[in-house]
């Protein structure tokens, strides 16, 4: 039971795999194929739609520090967190932390333009999968091509893994970060670690 | 499995998509001036051509737009992918009744 004396609503924020924890501890591979899956703290993300082009979009990136990625699997670094690329008028903008979006002044960027900029924090759970046997495992079950030459650290692609629909950032060199919707996480994480554990076995020819 | 090229996201995997029918079906400007027959067949009439066939295509696991698609329906081969806003490449024949195969 939450304490009602807590302060905020921050406070009493519970993760959909807070309870697998424990599970996801102990499905970390060690070794030459190493791999670790663990589940982020909340953090804000923020649905932006408009169109790309023009002044809504010039005042957008004036907003956020840095112009909004414009292709598919495009990201971009803002002052405010990551913009993903999502569509040709879509972005989700994923802060590093819980604090505030600049909701406001995005707003005011959008003006009487068509588009929407929505808090949608609670819509996503970030999984991290990490180590040298990461695209290994991922590969398993998703079907763009996850390649370095196609697919860096820097990019981002909505697709599906292990037929969850998600979307998958490379965020840095064996590093994914892997936001489904929060419903999907549970099975996408049970789903992860059943897949990493054989390469915690010697690998067979 | 198929693999279309939706136009804004490079080719992907056909479970990344869902089918949605012929493409460049003209609605009629004023249909409240339609008998039934001619109503019918605007809503439920398809071709069913041996070959290629424009249809549309939505890339709902990826940037979720819808795209138009001519596909060999004899071979499967996807010949063209392109914008919902774009003419049919290549065999645009514009008809009579303005609607456009």
């Amino acid at each position: 039971m939450a304490d009602p004396t807590a302060p905020g609503p921050a406070a009493l924020r519970r993760g959909p795999l807070d309870h697998l924890s424990g599970a996801l501890r102990a499905a970390t591979v060690t070794g030459p194929r190493a791999v670790a899956l663990t589940a982020l703290p909340c953090r804000t993300t923020t649905a932006l739609r408009a169109a790309p082009d023009g002044p809504v979009g010039a005042r957008l990136a004036k907003v956020l520090g840095a112009p909004l990625p414009t292709r598919c699997g495009e990201t971009a670094r803002t002052d405010h967190g990551t913009a993903l690329w999502l569509g040709p008028d879509e972005w989700l903008l994923v802060a590093e932390d819980a604090a505030p979006a600049p909701l406001t002044a995005l707003d005011e960027a959008l003006g009487d333009a068509p588009g929407q900029i929505v808090d949608v924090s609670a819509q996503r759970t970030v999984l991290e999968l990490r180590g040298p046997a990461a695209r290994d495992v991922l590969e398993k079950g998703c079907a763009p091509d996850l390649h370095p030459r196609a697919f860096p650290p820097g990019r981002a692609v909505t697709t599906a893994v292990g037929q969850v629909p998600l979307i998958l950032w490379h965020s840095a060199a064996d590093t994914y970060r892997l936001l489904p919707r929060s419903s999907f996480a549970e099975h996408l994480a049970h789903w992860l670690t059943d897949a990493m554990g054989e390469y915690g076995l010697p690998e067979v020819d | 499995m198929l693999q279309l090229t939706c136009p804004w996201c490079g080719p992907r995997d056909e479970t990344e998509f869902h089918h949605g029918g012929q493409a460049h079906v003209a609605r009629p400007a004023d249909p409240a001036a339609l008998d039934d027959a001619a109503w019918a067949a605007y809503l439920f009439f398809r071709d069913n051509p041996a070959g290629p066939f424009a249809e549309r295509w939505v890339h709902s696991l990826g940037c979720r737009r819808w795209f138009h698609a001519v596909r060999d329906t004899v071979t499967y081969a996807v010949l063209a992918t392109y914008r919902p806003d774009a003419p049919r490449p290549g065999l645009a024949v514009a008809r009579p009744d303005g609607e456009t195969r």
